[in-house]
Protein backbone atom coordinates (compact mmCIF):
# COMPACT_ATOMS: atom_id res chain seq x y z
CA UNK A 1 0.00 0.00 0.00
CA UNK A 2 2.39 2.33 1.02
CA UNK A 3 5.26 1.42 -2.04
CA UNK A 4 2.03 2.09 -4.43
CA UNK A 5 1.32 5.60 -2.58
CA UNK A 6 4.92 6.55 -3.24
CA UNK A 7 4.73 5.64 -6.96
CA UNK A 8 1.88 7.23 -8.10
CA UNK A 9 3.11 10.07 -6.15
CA UNK A 10 6.43 10.33 -8.51
CA UNK A 11 4.41 9.41 -11.45
CA UNK A 12 1.72 12.57 -10.80
CA UNK A 13 4.52 14.93 -10.77
CA UNK A 14 6.28 13.64 -12.65
CA UNK A 15 3.23 13.96 -15.05
CA UNK A 16 3.09 17.24 -13.94
CA UNK A 17 6.16 18.68 -14.33
CA UNK A 18 6.13 16.91 -18.21
CA UNK A 19 3.22 18.33 -19.22
CA UNK A 20 3.11 22.17 -17.45
CA UNK A 21 6.28 22.69 -19.12
CA UNK A 22 5.86 21.38 -22.42
CA UNK A 23 2.18 20.97 -23.13
CA UNK A 24 0.65 23.86 -24.75
CA UNK A 25 -0.75 26.64 -23.24
CA UNK A 26 -4.24 28.17 -24.03
CA UNK A 27 -3.51 32.19 -25.10
CA UNK A 28 -4.03 34.11 -22.07
CA UNK A 29 -4.28 37.95 -22.66
CA UNK A 30 -0.97 39.81 -20.82
CA UNK A 31 0.31 36.41 -19.00
CA UNK A 32 0.97 34.07 -22.41
CA UNK A 33 3.53 31.58 -21.15
CA UNK A 34 4.28 32.35 -17.60
CA UNK A 35 0.59 31.74 -16.67
CA UNK A 36 2.29 27.97 -16.20
CA UNK A 37 3.46 28.93 -13.13
CA UNK A 38 0.16 28.49 -11.70
CA UNK A 39 0.50 24.47 -11.81
CA UNK A 40 3.36 24.85 -9.16
CA UNK A 41 2.80 28.15 -7.80
CA UNK A 42 -0.90 27.64 -6.53
CA UNK A 43 -0.73 24.24 -5.05
CA UNK A 44 2.50 25.18 -2.79
CA UNK A 45 0.44 28.25 -1.73
CA UNK A 46 -2.57 25.99 -0.72
CA UNK A 47 -0.57 23.84 0.66
CA UNK A 48 1.36 26.29 3.29
CA UNK A 49 -2.07 27.36 4.21
CA UNK A 50 -3.21 23.86 4.69
CA UNK A 51 -0.20 23.36 6.37
CA UNK A 52 -0.75 26.06 9.00
CA UNK A 53 -4.37 25.12 9.64
CA UNK A 54 -3.34 21.76 10.27
CA UNK A 55 -1.05 22.89 13.02
CA UNK A 56 -3.54 25.22 14.52
CA UNK A 57 -5.68 22.07 14.87
CA UNK A 58 -3.27 20.24 16.16
CA UNK A 59 -2.15 23.37 18.84
CA UNK A 60 -6.03 23.11 20.08
CA UNK A 61 -5.70 19.23 20.46
CA UNK A 62 -2.56 19.72 22.32
CA UNK A 63 -4.25 22.04 24.91
CA UNK A 64 -6.77 19.88 25.14
CA UNK A 65 -6.01 16.57 25.51
CA UNK A 66 -1.67 17.49 26.79
CA UNK A 67 -0.89 14.66 24.39
CA UNK A 68 2.53 15.31 23.25
CA UNK A 69 1.90 13.54 20.19
CA UNK A 70 -0.13 16.30 18.98
CA UNK A 71 2.26 18.76 19.50
CA UNK A 72 4.87 16.62 17.58
CA UNK A 73 2.18 16.82 14.39
CA UNK A 74 1.63 20.46 14.74
CA UNK A 75 5.14 21.11 14.63
CA UNK A 76 5.91 18.72 11.71
CA UNK A 77 3.00 20.44 9.99
CA UNK A 78 4.04 23.86 10.03
CA UNK A 79 8.17 23.01 9.55
CA UNK A 80 6.55 21.61 6.35
CA UNK A 81 4.29 24.53 6.15
CA UNK A 82 7.16 27.03 6.21
CA UNK A 83 9.35 25.05 3.87
CA UNK A 84 6.16 25.12 1.18
CA UNK A 85 5.74 28.82 2.28
CA UNK A 86 8.95 29.69 1.08
CA UNK A 87 8.38 27.96 -2.27
CA UNK A 88 4.95 29.52 -2.78
CA UNK A 89 6.70 33.11 -1.95
CA UNK A 90 10.24 32.07 -4.30
CA UNK A 91 7.85 31.03 -7.21
CA UNK A 92 5.44 34.15 -7.00
CA UNK A 93 8.46 36.00 -6.70
CA UNK A 94 9.91 34.59 -9.88
CA UNK A 95 6.79 35.61 -11.70
CA UNK A 96 6.16 38.97 -10.22
CA UNK A 97 9.64 39.42 -11.95
CA UNK A 98 8.54 38.64 -15.64
CA UNK A 99 5.10 40.01 -15.10
CA UNK A 100 5.27 43.12 -12.45
CA UNK A 101 8.54 43.74 -13.86
CA UNK A 102 9.84 43.46 -9.65
CA UNK A 103 10.55 40.47 -7.10
CA UNK A 104 9.20 42.38 -4.30
CA UNK A 105 6.69 45.16 -4.11
CA UNK A 106 4.44 44.74 -1.60
CA UNK A 107 1.12 43.75 -3.53
CA UNK A 108 -1.26 42.83 -0.46
CA UNK A 109 -0.92 39.36 -1.72
CA UNK A 110 3.20 39.54 -1.15
CA UNK A 111 2.49 41.27 2.14
CA UNK A 112 -0.28 38.59 3.38
CA UNK A 113 2.68 35.77 2.67
CA UNK A 114 5.04 37.55 4.12
CA UNK A 115 3.48 37.99 7.77
CA UNK A 116 2.49 34.00 7.35
CA UNK A 117 6.49 33.68 6.83
CA UNK A 118 7.04 36.02 9.76
CA UNK A 119 4.51 34.12 11.83
CA UNK A 120 6.11 31.04 10.98
CA UNK A 121 10.05 32.42 11.73
CA UNK A 122 7.95 33.86 14.96
CA UNK A 123 6.65 30.15 15.95
CA UNK A 124 10.08 28.77 15.56
CA UNK A 125 12.17 31.55 17.32
CA UNK A 126 9.51 30.92 20.27
CA UNK A 127 10.15 27.05 20.96
CA UNK A 128 13.93 27.80 19.95
CA UNK A 129 13.83 29.71 23.21
CA UNK A 130 12.37 27.35 25.83
CA UNK A 131 14.09 24.53 27.72
CA UNK A 132 11.59 22.20 28.86
CA UNK A 133 9.39 19.78 26.02
CA UNK A 134 6.11 19.97 27.71
CA UNK A 135 6.29 24.69 28.09
CA UNK A 136 7.75 24.44 24.46
CA UNK A 137 4.79 22.90 23.84
CA UNK A 138 2.22 24.44 25.83
CA UNK A 139 3.64 28.22 24.83
CA UNK A 140 4.21 27.14 21.04
CA UNK A 141 0.25 25.97 20.90
CA UNK A 142 -0.83 29.35 22.56
CA UNK A 143 1.44 31.31 20.20
CA UNK A 144 0.37 29.74 17.43
CA UNK A 145 -3.88 30.04 17.91
CA UNK A 146 -2.92 34.17 18.75
CA UNK A 147 -1.14 34.05 15.42
CA UNK A 148 -3.40 31.95 13.46
CA UNK A 149 -7.11 33.92 15.28
CA UNK A 150 -5.83 37.66 14.17
CA UNK A 151 -4.19 36.64 10.44
CA UNK A 152 -8.34 36.38 8.80
CA UNK A 153 -8.30 40.54 9.52
CA UNK A 154 -5.82 41.07 6.50
CA UNK A 155 -8.96 39.54 4.00
CA UNK A 156 -10.53 43.04 5.62
CA UNK A 157 -7.74 45.08 6.01
CA UNK A 158 -6.08 44.92 2.75
CA UNK A 159 -8.92 45.08 0.18
CA UNK A 160 -8.72 48.55 2.07
CA UNK A 161 -5.07 49.98 1.73
CA UNK A 162 -4.19 49.11 -2.03
CA UNK A 163 -5.65 47.31 -5.12
CA UNK A 164 -4.12 43.81 -6.10
CA UNK A 165 -2.84 43.16 -9.17
CA UNK A 166 -2.55 39.55 -8.32
CA UNK A 167 -4.82 37.35 -10.77
CA UNK A 168 -8.12 36.13 -9.63
CA UNK A 169 -8.20 33.78 -7.56
CA UNK A 170 -9.12 30.27 -8.52
CA UNK A 171 -12.16 30.04 -7.11
CA UNK A 172 -13.19 33.71 -7.38
CA UNK A 173 -15.74 36.35 -6.13
CA UNK A 174 -18.40 35.13 -8.47
CA UNK A 175 -17.74 31.49 -7.67
CA UNK A 176 -17.35 30.42 -10.70
CA UNK A 177 -13.90 28.55 -12.10
CA UNK A 178 -12.47 30.73 -15.66
CA UNK A 179 -9.81 27.98 -16.96
CA UNK A 180 -9.37 26.41 -20.01
CA UNK A 181 -10.31 22.46 -19.33
CA UNK A 182 -6.34 21.17 -20.08
CA UNK A 183 -5.34 23.73 -18.02
CA UNK A 184 -7.97 22.76 -15.42
CA UNK A 185 -7.13 18.87 -15.68
CA UNK A 186 -3.22 19.73 -15.56
CA UNK A 187 -3.65 21.75 -12.32
CA UNK A 188 -6.14 19.63 -10.26
CA UNK A 189 -3.42 16.79 -11.00
CA UNK A 190 -0.74 18.98 -10.02
CA UNK A 191 -3.06 19.60 -6.62
CA UNK A 192 -3.43 16.71 -6.11
CA UNK A 193 0.43 15.45 -6.76
CA UNK A 194 1.65 18.41 -4.67
CA UNK A 195 -0.86 17.26 -1.66
CA UNK A 196 -0.24 14.07 -1.46
CA UNK A 197 3.55 14.92 -1.67
CA UNK A 198 2.66 16.96 1.31
CA UNK A 199 1.12 14.21 3.14
CA UNK A 200 3.61 11.43 2.64
CA UNK A 201 6.31 14.16 3.83
CA UNK A 202 4.41 14.68 6.27
CA UNK A 203 4.04 11.39 7.82
CA UNK A 204 7.84 10.53 7.63
CA UNK A 205 8.63 14.31 9.44
CA UNK A 206 6.18 13.18 11.98
CA UNK A 207 8.00 9.77 12.81
CA UNK A 208 11.53 11.59 12.52
CA UNK A 209 10.12 13.70 15.25
CA UNK A 210 8.82 11.44 17.46
CA UNK A 211 11.72 9.20 17.83
CA UNK A 212 13.73 12.29 18.28
CA UNK A 213 11.46 13.28 21.29
CA UNK A 214 11.72 9.46 22.57
CA UNK A 215 15.77 9.43 22.70
CA UNK A 216 15.67 12.92 23.98
CA UNK A 217 13.39 11.73 26.73
CA UNK A 218 14.95 8.80 27.46
CA UNK A 219 18.53 10.01 27.57
CA UNK A 220 17.33 12.48 30.93
CA UNK B 1 -18.80 34.69 42.96
CA UNK B 2 -18.85 37.96 40.78
CA UNK B 3 -17.85 40.41 43.24
CA UNK B 4 -14.93 37.95 43.76
CA UNK B 5 -13.82 38.36 40.21
CA UNK B 6 -14.10 42.12 40.30
CA UNK B 7 -12.25 42.39 44.03
CA UNK B 8 -9.59 40.14 42.86
CA UNK B 9 -8.99 42.09 39.42
CA UNK B 10 -8.98 45.60 41.36
CA UNK B 11 -6.20 43.74 44.06
CA UNK B 12 -4.16 42.46 41.07
CA UNK B 13 -4.18 46.10 39.49
CA UNK B 14 -3.65 47.86 42.39
CA UNK B 15 -0.32 46.10 43.44
CA UNK B 16 0.91 46.25 40.05
CA UNK B 17 0.13 50.25 40.33
CA UNK B 18 1.67 50.01 44.13
CA UNK B 19 4.88 48.74 42.94
CA UNK B 20 4.72 50.65 39.86
CA UNK B 21 4.64 53.73 41.97
CA UNK B 22 7.01 52.71 44.61
CA UNK B 23 10.08 51.79 42.27
CA UNK B 24 8.85 54.09 38.87
CA UNK B 25 11.03 52.01 36.89
CA UNK B 26 9.03 51.26 33.69
CA UNK B 27 7.33 55.14 33.66
CA UNK B 28 10.96 56.86 34.60
CA UNK B 29 12.80 54.71 31.82
CA UNK B 30 9.85 55.46 29.26
CA UNK B 31 9.35 58.74 29.44
CA UNK B 32 12.90 59.52 28.48
CA UNK B 33 12.40 57.03 25.70
CA UNK B 34 9.30 59.15 24.32
CA UNK B 35 11.32 62.49 24.99
CA UNK B 36 14.57 60.67 23.14
CA UNK B 37 12.39 58.95 19.77
CA UNK B 38 10.47 62.37 19.61
CA UNK B 39 13.89 64.88 20.17
CA UNK B 40 15.59 62.06 17.32
CA UNK B 41 12.02 62.85 14.86
CA UNK B 42 12.55 66.58 15.11
CA UNK B 43 16.45 66.36 14.42
CA UNK B 44 15.56 64.03 11.68
CA UNK B 45 12.86 66.04 9.88
CA UNK B 46 14.98 69.27 11.39
CA UNK B 47 12.71 72.77 10.63
CA UNK B 48 11.26 71.31 7.42
CA UNK B 49 7.00 70.70 8.25
CA UNK B 50 6.30 67.32 7.07
CA UNK B 51 3.04 66.09 5.83
CA UNK B 52 0.64 64.76 8.55
CA UNK B 53 0.34 61.58 6.79
CA UNK B 54 3.99 60.80 7.10
CA UNK B 55 3.68 62.29 10.76
CA UNK B 56 1.10 59.64 11.09
CA UNK B 57 3.30 57.19 11.06
CA UNK B 58 6.03 58.59 13.04
CA UNK B 59 3.24 58.98 15.75
CA UNK B 60 2.60 55.41 15.28
CA UNK B 61 6.20 54.30 15.43
CA UNK B 62 6.48 56.11 18.34
CA UNK B 63 3.68 54.63 20.57
CA UNK B 64 4.50 51.42 19.35
CA UNK B 65 7.88 51.13 20.43
CA UNK B 66 7.20 52.96 23.70
CA UNK B 67 4.48 50.59 24.53
CA UNK B 68 6.19 47.60 23.32
CA UNK B 69 9.59 48.60 25.78
CA UNK B 70 6.75 49.41 28.78
CA UNK B 71 4.36 46.29 27.64
CA UNK B 72 6.59 43.47 27.12
CA UNK B 73 7.66 43.90 30.87
CA UNK B 74 4.48 43.00 33.05
CA UNK B 75 5.21 39.26 33.72
CA UNK B 76 9.08 39.11 32.70
CA UNK B 77 8.97 41.37 36.27
CA UNK B 78 7.04 38.51 38.28
CA UNK B 79 9.66 35.72 36.66
CA UNK B 80 12.63 37.75 37.37
CA UNK B 81 11.24 39.01 41.02
CA UNK B 82 10.00 35.39 41.65
CA UNK B 83 6.60 36.59 42.64
CA UNK B 84 4.71 34.77 40.03
CA UNK B 85 3.91 31.83 42.76
CA UNK B 86 2.81 33.96 45.26
CA UNK B 87 0.59 35.47 42.50
CA UNK B 88 -0.50 32.58 41.28
CA UNK B 89 -2.09 31.65 45.13
CA UNK B 90 -4.19 34.92 45.66
CA UNK B 91 -5.93 34.81 42.19
CA UNK B 92 -7.10 32.83 39.19
CA UNK B 93 -5.75 33.23 36.08
CA UNK B 94 -8.86 35.15 34.67
CA UNK B 95 -8.45 37.36 37.53
CA UNK B 96 -4.66 38.23 36.93
CA UNK B 97 -4.90 38.60 33.33
CA UNK B 98 -7.44 41.36 33.64
CA UNK B 99 -5.75 43.13 36.48
CA UNK B 100 -2.81 43.22 34.31
CA UNK B 101 -4.42 44.09 31.54
CA UNK B 102 -5.73 46.93 33.27
CA UNK B 103 -2.71 48.30 34.30
CA UNK B 104 -0.84 48.08 31.03
CA UNK B 105 -3.74 50.13 29.43
CA UNK B 106 -3.22 53.14 32.19
CA UNK B 107 0.72 52.77 31.50
CA UNK B 108 0.08 53.05 28.09
CA UNK B 109 -2.78 56.17 28.00
CA UNK B 110 -0.60 57.94 30.39
CA UNK B 111 2.27 57.48 28.04
CA UNK B 112 0.15 58.14 24.63
CA UNK B 113 -0.92 61.52 26.47
CA UNK B 114 3.19 62.29 27.02
CA UNK B 115 3.84 61.22 23.34
CA UNK B 116 0.52 63.15 21.56
CA UNK B 117 1.73 66.47 23.69
CA UNK B 118 5.18 66.42 22.89
CA UNK B 119 4.85 65.49 19.73
CA UNK B 120 1.73 67.89 18.60
CA UNK B 121 4.36 70.29 20.07
CA UNK B 122 7.53 69.55 18.27
CA UNK B 123 6.56 68.72 14.71
CA UNK B 124 3.45 70.67 14.47
CA UNK B 125 1.04 68.31 13.78
CA UNK B 126 -2.85 69.08 13.41
CA UNK B 127 -5.65 67.12 14.17
CA UNK B 128 -8.55 67.96 12.07
CA UNK B 129 -10.89 65.80 13.97
CA UNK B 130 -10.14 65.48 17.50
CA UNK B 131 -13.06 63.79 19.17
CA UNK B 132 -12.68 61.17 16.24
CA UNK B 133 -8.92 61.16 16.32
CA UNK B 134 -9.32 60.19 20.00
CA UNK B 135 -11.50 57.34 19.99
CA UNK B 136 -9.14 55.87 17.08
CA UNK B 137 -6.13 56.08 19.22
CA UNK B 138 -7.93 54.89 21.91
CA UNK B 139 -9.36 51.85 20.18
CA UNK B 140 -5.86 50.98 18.93
CA UNK B 141 -4.19 51.63 22.31
CA UNK B 142 -7.04 48.83 23.06
CA UNK B 143 -5.48 46.21 20.68
CA UNK B 144 -2.12 46.96 21.07
CA UNK B 145 -2.37 46.14 24.92
CA UNK B 146 -4.03 43.50 24.75
CA UNK B 147 -1.80 41.84 22.02
CA UNK B 148 0.96 42.57 23.94
CA UNK B 149 -0.46 41.67 27.44
CA UNK B 150 -1.11 38.01 26.05
CA UNK B 151 2.91 37.78 24.40
CA UNK B 152 4.42 39.29 27.09
CA UNK B 153 2.97 36.20 29.08
CA UNK B 154 4.37 34.02 26.88
CA UNK B 155 7.75 34.85 26.30
CA UNK B 156 8.13 35.71 30.01
CA UNK B 157 8.50 31.55 30.10
CA UNK B 158 11.15 31.77 27.27
CA UNK B 159 14.66 32.49 27.13
CA UNK B 160 15.86 35.40 25.42
CA UNK B 161 12.69 37.28 26.49
CA UNK B 162 13.82 40.97 25.25
CA UNK B 163 14.67 40.26 21.62
CA UNK B 164 11.86 37.84 21.66
CA UNK B 165 8.59 40.18 22.13
CA UNK B 166 8.71 42.29 18.54
CA UNK B 167 9.53 39.46 16.64
CA UNK B 168 6.38 37.53 18.37
CA UNK B 169 4.36 40.58 18.09
CA UNK B 170 4.93 41.99 15.11
CA UNK B 171 3.25 39.56 13.11
CA UNK B 172 -0.03 39.30 15.58
CA UNK B 173 -0.21 43.25 15.75
CA UNK B 174 0.68 44.24 11.80
CA UNK B 175 -3.33 44.20 11.09
CA UNK B 176 -4.31 46.36 13.81
CA UNK B 177 -1.58 48.97 13.05
CA UNK B 178 -2.41 48.95 9.67
CA UNK B 179 -6.06 50.09 10.15
CA UNK B 180 -5.15 52.19 13.12
CA UNK B 181 -2.49 54.27 11.30
CA UNK B 182 -5.16 54.31 8.15
CA UNK B 183 -7.60 55.47 9.98
CA UNK B 184 -5.55 57.74 12.43
CA UNK B 185 -4.23 59.00 9.37
CA UNK B 186 -8.05 59.81 8.01
CA UNK B 187 -8.88 60.89 11.14
CA UNK B 188 -5.96 64.09 11.87
CA UNK B 189 -7.19 65.14 7.61
CA UNK B 190 -10.82 65.30 9.04
CA UNK B 191 -12.69 63.10 7.39
CA UNK B 192 -16.20 62.72 8.23
CA UNK B 193 -16.96 59.79 11.47
CA UNK B 194 -18.89 57.78 9.09
CA UNK B 195 -16.34 56.94 6.34
CA UNK B 196 -14.41 55.14 8.41
CA UNK B 197 -17.12 52.63 9.74
CA UNK B 198 -14.93 49.86 8.22
CA UNK B 199 -11.85 50.66 10.07
CA UNK B 200 -14.15 50.99 13.15
CA UNK B 201 -15.54 47.38 12.62
CA UNK B 202 -12.43 45.60 12.00
CA UNK B 203 -10.92 47.84 15.14
CA UNK B 204 -13.86 46.52 17.52
CA UNK B 205 -13.83 43.45 16.13
CA UNK B 206 -10.02 42.95 16.94
CA UNK B 207 -9.46 43.94 20.47
CA UNK B 208 -12.89 41.70 21.00
CA UNK B 209 -11.52 38.60 18.95
CA UNK B 210 -7.62 39.10 20.85
CA UNK B 211 -9.01 40.03 24.56
CA UNK B 212 -11.02 36.92 24.43
CA UNK B 213 -8.60 34.53 23.00
CA UNK B 214 -6.43 36.33 25.39
CA UNK B 215 -8.95 35.46 28.13
CA UNK B 216 -9.27 31.77 26.90
CA UNK B 217 -5.28 30.98 26.60
CA UNK B 218 -4.21 32.35 29.27
CA UNK B 219 -4.51 29.62 31.97
CA UNK B 220 -2.72 27.34 29.68
CA UNK B 221 0.58 30.06 29.51
CA UNK B 222 0.40 30.55 33.34
CA UNK B 223 0.06 27.18 34.75
CA UNK B 224 3.54 25.09 35.58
Amino acid sequence: MNRIYEYSVFIIIALVIFAGIVLPIPDIPALGDKARVLYFHVPMSWISVVAFTMSLWYAVRYLRTKNIDYDIKSFSASQLGFLFCILATATGSLWAKFNWGSFWNWDPRQTSIFILLMIYGAYFALRSAIDSEEQKARLSSVYAIVAGITMPFFIFIMPRLVETLHPDPIINNSGKINMDTSMLIIFLTSLLGFTMLFFWVLNMKTRLEFIKYKISSNSD
Amino acid sequence: MKSRFLNNVKLVFLKDIRSELRTRYVINSLLMFVLVTISIIRFAIGDEKLEDELLTGLLWIAVFFSASGGLSRTFVKEEEKETSAALKLTAGPAEIFTGKLLFNLVLTFVLNFFILVLFILITGYTIKNPGLFMVVMSLGNIGLVAASTIIAAIISKANSKGTLYPVLSFPVLLPLLLTVINATKLASAGIDTKEIAGEFLILVSYNAVVVTVSLMLFPFVWED
